[in-house]
């Protein structure tokens, strides 16, 4: 039964098969003006090979999500309240901070955001790319160099052999990202998780970026959480969508059938809001409003306030996700009004 | 970078230019005459103004200042009036002290205050940072020369464990090193601390977590190579001070340096001793400066040494 759990009353996607299963995820960050709730029940799966794409306004969430994952929340302000990730058997909540980071570093790799402040700008690329295997592996540093320049040639740099001794300002935008995907498929993890990969970029790189992830994908199999706030970046190669709003997942299932027929007004919201080619002189709708403070969420539902399909039911009652009536089993949203959402497109 | 080096270096000798007229004319506006004090209170201003004339006091400053500079330019400053030989010489002797005090400090400084810093870094507001943080406060804020006096009357007056003045063997630079090396290891640890901090909310500190290093591998190398720019500049400004000589420590541990014999030629009006001190600190200075802008460049390969 391949039934997908998302938040806390569904049912459970046959855990066998997920790589990493995240279950009802809170995570807090105590800030002096009181404490944020990140992350309020969050609950996906990815399995082997697959892409998961995890996408939302900035602070919405799904970076943080992230950092949960790999042990990277910022201490002491940020902490797992609640909720469990399971990877590969293992609750990584369970664990000392330094098992997950060692275990992170050869099964779960991570592409952050901007890649100049990533790079260490003060080591030689090729240092960088070879210390996975000199620190993990214990090789030596000819035979990490040797590794590193085969990496740097795989993910694309011209002339590899002489710019392995360059430093990362010497690189352009996209190169450094393919320095970051080389670094971070060094030890061919499992799961490779991409923190907004291609924000920092020009959208012509951002296509070559998302197409050499998608490659070394194929290549190695390894499953894929590609974390964004473009939908358009992550259409082609993302098997499944999980929105975020407000540190919850509002809507998640197949990219496709979540773009086509969004069952949560706020990501058709986000869908309206994109730019299109086809519409070039035409308006773009935005979605009115802006993000709520996590300090002060609304009661009922967190999008209430933005949203157009909102009743008094909304402002009181948290909607869970469910499947909506007519929608396939994988698809979910959390709205008390996905059926008329659907209806009104 | 050879180019950029001869280019401060012609900038250096403008600036030695500088500290040699400057101090020309501070020494000649200070109301003594170093012919009278040589000659002694006994002397009859005949034989004064004879011994002025013999040390060329009584030609006109704009030819004394032609013949210093000249002759500075072949590194001859004259003779010291008290001792008779060149003031060079003096220097000569004394600058091996100071050089050789200036190391053990800096090296006593850095070998403590860093692992200091990273300790306190690494556990930002517990109780070992605390204790490092306040401790430093407290030696930053007591002045040199009391630290001195205070090692002097405990360890050589009371316990009679070293000696109290001169170089007299290794011991006698134990008590000036640590007096010395206490305020620097103050700053640096507080600096070193306050860099790792800065750091580590950088984007490459992530990564290297995300590499599964550990909270020391994170810090050596990848965080202290990118906090050690302000760390290397103020150990560049502190060396270069005190192979300048320190001058208080020194005279209240009456130890040979040249600090020590900058303060005596101001006393005894040594004109000739006091000009070639200041320049030869004056030159020290600008070279330690010169090293630790190349320094800069070897750690940061961002610094491009062209301008």
């Amino acid at each position: 039964m391949a039934e997908m759990r998302i938040g806390s009353d569904a049912v459970t996607r046959s855990a066998a098969a997920s790589l990493l299963s995240v279950r009802d995820l809170q995570v807090e960050f105590t800030t002096a003006a009181g404490v944020a709730r990140a992350l309020d029940g969050v609950s996906f799966d990815v399995s082997p090979g697959e892409t998961l794409a995890i996408l939302g306004e900035s602070g919405s969430g799904k970076s943080v999500t992230g950092q949960a994952v790999m042990a990277l929340l910022p201490k002491p302000a940020g902490s797992i309240v609640g909720g469990s990730i399971v990877y590969d058997g293992l609750d990584l909540t369970a664990r000392p901070v330094k098992d997950v980071r060692k275990l992170c570093a050869t099964e779960i790799a991570m592409v952050f955001q901007d890649p100049l402040s990533s790079l260490n700008p003060v080591f030689q690329v090729g240092y960088q790319v070879a210390e996975p295997f000199r620190r993990r592996l214990g090789m030596g540093k000819r035979e990490a160099w040797g590794k590193a320049l085969e990496l740097l040639k795989r993910v694309g740099i011209p002339d590899a052999e002489t710019r392995i001794g360059d430093y990362p300002h010497q690189f352009s935008g996209g190169q450094r990202q393919r320095i970051m995907i080389a670094m971070a498929i060094a030890l061919e993890p499992r799961l490779l998780i991409a923190d907004e990969p291609t924000t920092a970029l020009d959208v012509t790189v951002q296509k070559q970026i998302i197409a050499l992830l998608a490659d070394l994908q194929a290549e190695t199999g390894m499953a894929m959480i590609l974390i964004s706030h473009d939908l358009g970046v992550v259409a082609q190669v993302a098997e499944r969508a999980a929105i975020m709003y407000a540190g919850r997942i509002v809507e998640t299932g197949p990219i496709r059938e979540v773009y086509d027929r969004p069952a949560h007004p706020y990501t058709r919201g986000l869908l309206d809001s994109i730019p299109s080619a086809a519409e070039i002189g035409g308006r773009l709708t935005p979605i009115v409003g802006s993000p709520p403070n996590l300090l002060a969420l609304p009661s009922g539902c967190s999008f209430n306030p933005r949203c157009p399909f909102a009743t008094d039911r909304c402002r009181t009652k948290v909607p869970a996700l469910r499947q909506p009536a007519s929608r396939g089993s994988d698809h979910a949203a959390g709205c008390h009004y996905s059926e008329e959402v659907l209806a009104d497109a | 970078m050879l180019g950029y080096v001869v280019r401060r270096l012609l900038l250096a000798i403008f600036v030695l230019w500088g500290v040699a007229t400057v101090v020309f004319i501070i020494v000649r506006m200070v109301p003594a005459d170093p012919a009278l004090l040589i000659a002694g209170q006994t002397a009859t201003p005949e034989q004064v103004a004879s011994l002025r004339q013999q040390m060329g006091l009584d030609r006109p400053l704009t030819a004394q200042y032609v013949q210093y500079l000249g002759q500075a330019v072949t590194g001859d400053f004259g003779n010291s009036y008290t001792h008779n030989v060149p003031a060079v010489y003096l220097i000569g002797q004394v600058l091996p002290n100071t050089a050789l005090l200036a190391v053990l400090a800096c090296t006593l400084a850095i070998v403590v205050s860093i692992p200091l810093g990273v300790l306190a870094a690494l556990q930002v507001n517990r109780i070992g940072d605390r204790l490092v943080t306040t401790v430093s406060l407290i030696i930053q804020a007591l002045p040199g020369f009391w630290i001195g006096v205070v090692m002097l009357l405990v360890f050589s007056r009371s316990l009679k464990w070293l000696p109290s003045a001169g170089l007299v063997g290794a011991q006698s630079l134990i008590l000036p090193t640590i007096v010395l090396a206490l305020p620097f290891i103050a700053i640096l640890t507080r600096l070193t601390r306050s860099g790792l901090i800065e750091v580590n909310g950088e984007g490459y500190i992530n990564t290297a977590r995300a590499k599964g290093l550990g909270e020391l591998t994170v810090v050596f190398p990848h965080a202290i190579r990118n906090a050690l720019i302000p760390i290397v500049t103020v150990i560049g400004l502190q060396f270069g001070t005190l192979l300048g000589g320190a001058v208080v420590t020194e005279t209240v541990f009456s130890f040979p340096g040249i600090g020590k014999l900058l303060v005596s030629s101001i006393q005894l009006r040594d004109y000739n001793v006091l000009q070639a001190s200041v320049l030869v600190i004056a030159a020290t200075f600008v070279i330690v400066n010169l090293l630790v802008d190349l320094l800069y460049a070897y750690i940061d390969p961002r610094v491009r040494l062209s301008k």
